[in-house]
């Protein structure tokens, strides 16, 4: 029980979630967040290159799993977060939340992006095509289109809490996509391979090569953080930019 | 060591164009985000530099 020496420590768990307060605490926090993707991606790089052996299958060409599976997992990862804060935002009328959605659509399109970029160059010389209307594919594909959609749906609304309003009825939407993705490789059997790494079973890889990918994975974890806290202090800067407090931090500057 | 010379190693055992034009689009894109939101940052700053917030008074 509670004895009358027993201090309370009293957390203001609100204390950021105001664009003014988060925003000096977003510049402190990014250099530390690009410092992590950088030693993360070095060392996974690493593991990659010159630790994990040649695949008995695939020969080199498999390397390119070491950016093609965490960019993927990032892109639907990305995706949940912001219809999550875009989700507070519609619901709590949060004016940060509405933020963080926005800031990252770009770097969750970039993500899916890149998980079919280096899928393309994966599949052609071991499925020998480009690209195949795969269910993976296809649900991958149409994940970068939502970020694309959401972006410009965005842009294409001049009040910003409208804007974030209805991109937030896009993203909550568009989040039935992520377990189509994720379990369509069991759902349909099409060209793209199962996974390799699940909840319930231990990983049917190298333990080397596993490990890169999960190091690689934390890599772009932590560079999609750094990306997007840089693109949320900019977007805080301008739907701020009449308030009395960017006034008085643009006048601190230099 | 899976490499006998940096030949070996960009040669990729002939996946070179596969390998290597995955992770240069994705350095290349990297490195671009991250450089637009600096320049982004930065011109903007310099906007609200120059043109102080429209409510403010004067002190």
């Amino acid at each position: 029980m509670t004895g009358p020496n027993r201090k309370r420590v009293n957390i203001n768990w609100f204390k950021y979630a105001s664009p003014q307060t988060f925003f000096p605490l977003a510049a402190k926090l990014t250099p530390w967040f690009g410092a992590a993707a950088a030693l993360l991606c070095g060392a996974g790089l690493y593991i990659g290159f010159f630790v994990a052996p040649t695949d008995a299958q695939q020969g080199e060409a498999y390397r390119i799993i070491f950016i093609h599976v965490p960019a993927a997992w990032m892109a639907m990862l990305i995706y949940l977060v912001m219809a999550f804060w875009a989700g507070v935002g519609l619901v709590f009328n949060a004016r940060l939340s509405g933020m963080w959605a926005s800031a990252l659509a770009p770097s969750g399109a970039l993500m899916a992006f890149i998980a079919l970029w280096t899928g393309a160059l994966w599949g052609r010389p071991t499925w020998g095509t480009w690209w195949v209307w795969d269910a993976r594919l296809t649900s991958t594909l149409i994940l970068l289109f939502l970020y694309f959609g959401f972006m410009a749906l965005q842009a294409a609304i001049d009040d910003p809490r409208r804007a974030d309003k209805a991109g937030a009825v896009l993203a909550l939407t568009g989040v039935v996509n992520i377990p189509i993705i994720y379990f369509s490789v069991q759902w349909w059997n099409t060209l793209h391979q199962g996974a390799s790494v699940s909840l319930t079973s231990a990983p049917t890889m190298a333990a080397t090569m596993f490990a890169g990918m999960i190091v690689m994975t934390l890599g772009f974890w932590m560079y999609s953080i750094a990306a997007a806290l840089l693109r949320v202090r900019c977007i805080i800067l301008e739907r701020e930019r009449r308030s009395d407090w960017v006034a008085h931090y643009v006048r601190t500057l230099k | 060591m899976n490499w006998a010379s940096w030949n070996d190693f960009f040669a990729m055992g002939g996946y070179a164009l596969y390998v290597w034009g995955s992770y240069g689009v994705t350095l290349g894109f990297m490195v671009t985000e991250i450089v637009l939101l600096m320049l982004r940052k930065r011109s903007l700053l310099g906007q609200l530099r120059r043109t102080p917030g429209a409510r403010r008074v004067a002190p």
